[in-house]
C-alpha cells in the first residue's frame, strides 16, 4: 500500500505519462488504483492492424498478442501449444518478422501492423505456402500448422535478406536455400505429428517458385 | 500472472525514474525471458516500462574502431551486420546458434545479457530456491544438477548463466554502457558485469537499482579464427550444455570463454597462456577449483574435448 503522500505523487506521474502518451493510446488509465490491490485487474487501449483491419480493444494489461487475437478478435488460426515461446504454434508476423506471439504482450504492440495465418491466404485464395503445404501433405493434425506456414512465408524472406544462420558456413557471403539451411532456421516450429520432412518439400518448392 | 500497470518511456533516464519510483516496477524489452517468468510468477512485477520506443536500435562505429551496439538492436540484427560478421564472427555465431528464429528477432542485445538461469528449480515454485525465495535453500544441490555450474558456484547456489551471447561478449571484452534516473552515465566491463553467487545468489549483476543499460560497445575486431562451438542435447534450439568462444590464431595462441559451466561466461587470462600446450592442459588451469556434482562432472571432460576440437580446427 502506497500512504496518501505517495498516492498524489504517484497520481501526478500518471498524468505526465498520460500526456506524454498523447499518440501511443495504452497508458492504462486505472495505473495506480491497481498498485493498491495488486489482484485487480489493469485495463488498457491498444490499436494495431490485424491483416489488414484496424482494431482497437480495451484489454488486461496481462493479456498476450496470442490471447489478444484469439479471444478478442475471435481469430483462431494461430495456437497456443505451450505458451512459453518452446513450440512456434503460435508464431505470427509482426512488422514483417516472425514472432512467438505467447511471449509478447498486446499493450506492446500499439501501431503495429501484425499478419496471422488468416491474412495469407484463404479458401479459394491459397498463398503459395498454404498451396504447397496441402500438395505436400505439410501436417497431419494440423495445430501446428498455422505457426509452421506463418514461419516458412518467413524463414525465405530472412534468407533473401541475407540473415545468415547457425549452418551458414561462410558469414561474409549470402546463405543460399538448401535442406539444411530451411531445417535449422525452422527449428522453433515443434511437429508433434513429425510432418518435418513434408514441411520441407513444400517450402523447397515455394523457394524454387520464389527463385 | 500478477497484474501490473504498464508504461512506454520516452527517454532513457525517464525509463530509469520510473523504475526507481516505482517499487517493484521492471524494464521490459522484447518480454522473451520476463514474461515466460511472470507467467510462471517467478517474476511479479507491479509495474512495467516498456523501453522499446526508445532510440537504442542502432549499431555505430566508435572513435576507436569499435562498434557501439544500442541495447534495442534484436539479436537477429546484430548477427546479420555485416561490421560484425565481418569482425566479430564469434559474436553472430554465438547469437545465431541461441533460441529461434522468432525469439531472435524479438530479443535484445540487454535482454539477452540480462536473461535469467534455466534451473529447473528456479522455475518450479512449489521448491526452494535462493536466488528466487533468498534464505529458502537451493534444491539442486543433492537433485538434479545436470545442466548447473562446476565452477565459480557456491553452497547457496549453483545456477549457470544460461546465455551464448555473453560468452561472446566476454571473449571480445565488451563494456555495458547504462544510465541511471540521475541521468548519470558508465561503462562496466563485461568481466565485471555478472556477479558470483556468494551468499546472495539473487543478485546476478553489477548493474544498480534502476540503472538502464543504453549499448554494449566492442573494441577494434581482434584477427584469429573466430569461433563458437556449442555443445547441447539437440542440434538446434537448445541451451549450451557446455560453450566455447575464442579467438584463435594458427600457432594455438588465442583467447577463450567457456560458456554452460559457471554463473557468468567463464575466462581466465592465465588458463589462456597455456593454450599452446593444449587442450588438457588450458582446461585443467581454467577449471582450477572446480566443484562439479555427480551429475555434472561429464562437463570438464567435454570442454576439454571441445576446446581441443576448437584448437586443431585453428591449427589446420
Ligand atoms: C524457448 C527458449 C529458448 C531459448 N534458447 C536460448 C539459447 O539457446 N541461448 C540463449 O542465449 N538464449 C536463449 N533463450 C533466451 C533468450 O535469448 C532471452 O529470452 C532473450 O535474449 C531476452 O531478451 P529480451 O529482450 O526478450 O528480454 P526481456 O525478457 O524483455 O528482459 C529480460 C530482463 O532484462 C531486463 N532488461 C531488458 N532491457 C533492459 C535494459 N535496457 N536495461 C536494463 N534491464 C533491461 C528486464 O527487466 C528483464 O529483467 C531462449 C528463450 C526461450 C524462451
Ligand atoms: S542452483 Fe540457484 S537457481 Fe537453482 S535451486 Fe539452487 S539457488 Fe535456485
Ligand atoms: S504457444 Fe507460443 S511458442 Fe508455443
Ligand atoms: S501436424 Fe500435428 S503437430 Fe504438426
Amino acid at each position: 500500500m502506497y500512504g496518501s503522500e505517495d498516492l498524489e505523487l504517484n497520481r501526478r506521474h500518471l498524468m505526465a505519462g498520460a500526456s506524454a502518451c498523447a499518440v501511443a493510446t495504452a497508458c492504462p488509465s486505472t495505473a495506480w488504483a491497481a498498485a493498491e490491490n495488486k489482484s485487480d485487474p489493469v485495463m488498457s487501449k491498444v490499436s494495431f492492424t490485424v491483416n489488414g483491419m484496424a482494431h482497437e480493444v480495451d484489454i488486461d494489461t496481462r493479456t498476450t498478442l496470442l490471447d489478444a487475437v484469439r479471444e478478442h478478435l475471435h481469430l483462431t488460426g494461430a495456437k497456443k501449444g505451450c505458451d512459453h515461446g518452446q513450440c512456434g504454434a503460435c508464431t505470427m508476423i509482426v512488422d514483417g518478422r516472425r514472432i512467438n506471439s505467447c511471449l509478447t504482450l498486446a499493450v506492446m504492440h500499439h501501431g503495429d501492423a501484425i499478419t496471422t495465418i488468416e491474412g495469407l491466404g484463404k479458401p479459394g485464395d491459397l498463398h503459395p505456402m498454404q498451396a504447397a503445404f496441402v500438395k505436400h501433405d505439410g501436417y497431419q493434425c494440423g495445430f501446428c500448422t498455422p505457426g509452421q506456414i506463418c514461419s516458412g512465408v518467413a524463414v525465405l524472406d530472412e534468407i533473401k535478406a541475407g540473415i545468415p544462420s547457425h549452418v551458414t558456413v561462410d558469414l561474409t557471403a549470402n546463405a543460399v536455400i538448401t535442406t539444411d539451411e530451411i531445417r535449422e532456421r525452422m527449428s522453433g516450429n515443434i511437429c508433434r505429428c513429425g510432418a518435418y520432412s513434408n514441411i520441407i518439400d513444400a517450402m523447397t518448392e515455394v523457394a524454387g517458385r520464389q527463385a | 500472472m500478477k497484474s501490473f500497470t504498464y508504461e512506454r518511456a520516452t527517454s532513457p533516464a525517464e525509463a530509469a525514474a520510473s523504475v526507481m519510483r516505482v517499487p517493484g516496477a521492471k524494464f521490459i524489452a522484447g518480454g522473451t525471458n520476463l514474461l515466460d517468468l511472470m507467467k510462471l510468477q517467478v517474476e511479479t512485477p507491479t509495474h512495467l516500462v516498456d523501453v522499446n520506443g526508445l532510440d537504442l536500435d542502432t549499431i555505430e562505429p566508435t572513435e576507436d574502431g569499435g562498434l557501439r551496439i544500442g541495447a534495442l538492436v534484436r539479436n537477429t540484427d546484430l548477427a546479420a551486420d555485416l561490421r560484425v560478421r565481418r569482425g566479430y564472427g564469434v559474436l553472430s555465431r554465438a547469437l545465431l546458434s541461441g533460441a529461434s528464429g522468432q525469439l531472435r528477432n524479438k530479443a535484445t542485445t540487454a535482454g539477452n545479457l540480462l536473461q535469467r538461469t534455466r534451473c529447473p528449480y528456479f522455475y518450479d515454485t512449489a521448491q526452494p530456491c535462493n536466488k528466487r525465495q533468498p534464505g529458502s535453500g537451493c534444491s539442486a544441490i543433492g537433485g538434479i544438477s545436470r545442466q548447473l555450474s562446476v565452477v565459480g558456484a557456491s553452497e547457496a547456489c549453483i545456477a549457470t548463466h544460461p546465455g551464448d551471447m555473453a560468452v561472446a561478449m566476454r571473449v571480445l571484452d565488451a563494456n555495458v554502457e547504462t544510465v541511471n534516473d540521475k541521468g548519470d552515465t558508465r561503462r562496466i566491463p563485461i568481466a565485471e558485469f555478472h556477479r558470483l553467487p556468494g551468499g546472495t545468489p539473487q543478485i546476478e549483476t553489477s548493474l544498480q537499482p534502476g540503472e538502464l543499460i543504453t549499448a554494449v560497445t566492442l573494441p577494434k575486431p581482434v584477427a584469429g579464427m573466430h569461433v563458437y562451438r556449442k555443445v547441447r542435447d539437440r542440434a538446434s534450439y537448445a541451451f549450451a550444455l557446455i560453450s566455447i568462444a575464442g579467438i584463435v590464431q594458427r600457432d594455438g595462441t588465442g583467447r577463450i570463454a567457456v560458456g554452460g559451466v559457471a554463473p557468468k561466461p567463464w575466462r581466465d587470462e592465465a588458463a589462456e597462456a597455456e593454450l599452446p600446450k593444449g587442450a588438457k592442459i588450458a582446461t585443467e588451469r581454467l577449471f582450477a577449483g572446480a566443484k562439479p556434482t555427480h551429475d555434472n562432472a561429464y562437463k570438464l571432460k567435454l570442454t576439454e574435448r571441445a576446446l581441443g576440437a576448437v584448437l586443431s580446427e585453428a591449427r589446420a
